[in-house]
């Protein structure tokens, strides 16, 4: 073996391990996993003619003009334009309301029970992820603006021990994964900071919208841990503290996602 | 599924005589393919959208059949030549009675 050659080997080394350094160091700096995907996947996420979560919004528009229950109200009886009201809204939540801690989607529920007296939408139904998406497309592009208030201290510390807890039959929790090794690989794929502020997303695997939650439950079955309801108060702690982490980051919502 | 749904279809508005223009069409479609079970077993059903077509003032331009291996909520990009203004009209034509279409105007100077 050549002396030239042994010498470009150890500088392979070398930069590698500078690769690596600056793959930890890069989980300080947020970043949305947007900046992980591939340039076909980001054009589709943000030409509005290519995104098909669209439909989805669109659904929204409809149903939050749409007049129900006894009472004969819509969404937009109360809250008047989508697009004025609500704009900024999806960036503070999880939030708590008459101490209650609500996320988006148990937020339109409570809506929907109390005010318009009609019945629940069920998680992942195509109308609840309609409204959330309408919703949630009027914060595009602002920051996410969850704090830690007196209100919801408890709520927040509880996610965070969600977040370290490890769990199910592989032992992990979220953080050995999203905050120890974010940006190293599993498998094929790089590992993302975890951050969800690009909810409700398309995912490409799913061939249709899905919630944070559904997101969550993915990596609960991948670490084979027993699932966190939908609409629990564990879901809403923890999408509390995942959306407390990401803070200052925009949001992309309707997102797209391999 | 429902008879139609939701379509969008993206051509530009304007164009110079005989230049390639970019044409895309998305439906909002479950893409059901046969071969997927309920978790109590039972088989559900094949509802595919089966053919779309896209004419440009009534002459057919474009036309695909689809297949159960297509993706839910299909997306179509291809072109064409901008030969005189009129009307791009498309539509998908699929299992169980489903249709749908989509019109859009282009001015050809």
């Amino acid at each position: 073996m050549s002396k030239k050659y042994l010498l470009s080997n150890v500088a392979l080394i070398f930069l590698a391990a500078i690769a690596c350094v600056s793959a930890y160091g890069a989980s300080i700096q947020k970043q949305s996993s947007y900046e992980l995907m591939s340039s076909e996947n980001k054009a589709m996420q943000d030409d509005s003619s290519l995104n098909p979560a669209m439909f989805w919004v669109n659904d929204g528009q409809t149903l939050w003009q749409e007049k129900l229950g006894p009472k004969n109200v819509s969404c937009a009886s109360c809250h008047g334009d989508v697009k004025k009201s609500m704009r900024g809204v999806a960036a503070q939540f999880p939030k708590v309301i008459k101490g209650k801690l609500q996320t988006l989607e148990s937020q339109i529920n409570t809506c929907r029970v109390n005010t318009q007296e009609a019945p629940k939408l069920a998680y992942e139904s195509k109308d609840l992820l309609a409204l959330t998406a309408v919703i949630a497309i009027q914060s595009k592009g602002m920051p996410i603006t969850v704090k830690k208030t007196a209100d919801n201290a408890s709520y927040l510390n509880q996610g965070q021990d969600w977040f370290n807890k490890r769990m199910g039959q592989l032992n992990l929790s979220c953080a050995q994964c999203h905050e120890d090794r974010a940006g190293l690989r599993l498998g094929g794929s790089l590992i993302p900071q975890g951050h969800p502020n690009a909810y409700p997303i398309y995912r490409l695997e799913w061939q249709t919208l899905g919630s944070v939650q559904r997101r969550l439950r993915n990596c609960m079955s991948g670490v084979r841990a027993q699932h966190f309801e939908y609409g629990s108060p564990e879901m809403a702690q923890l999408e509390l503290f995942l959306m407390w982490r990401a803070r200052g980051l925009p949001m992309e919502s309707p997102g797209v996602r391999p | 599924m429902s008879k139609t749904s939701r379509t969008s279809i993206t051509v530009p508005a304007t164009a110079k005589k005989g230049s390639i223009i970019e044409i895309r069409a998305i439906a909002q479609h479950d893409m059901e393919s046969g071969f997927r079970y309920t978790e109590a077993g039972k088989l559900i059903p094949r509802e595919i959208i089966r053919v779309f077509t896209c004419t440009y003032n009534q002459v057919e331009v474009f036309k695909a059949d689809f297949y159960p291996g297509i993706g839910a909520n299909p997306l179509i990009i291809f072109t064409t030549i901008a030969s005189e203004s009129g009307t791009i009209e498309c539509k998908w034509v699929g299992d169980d009675g489903y249709e749908a279409a989509s019109q859009a105007r282009i001015t050809v100077s």
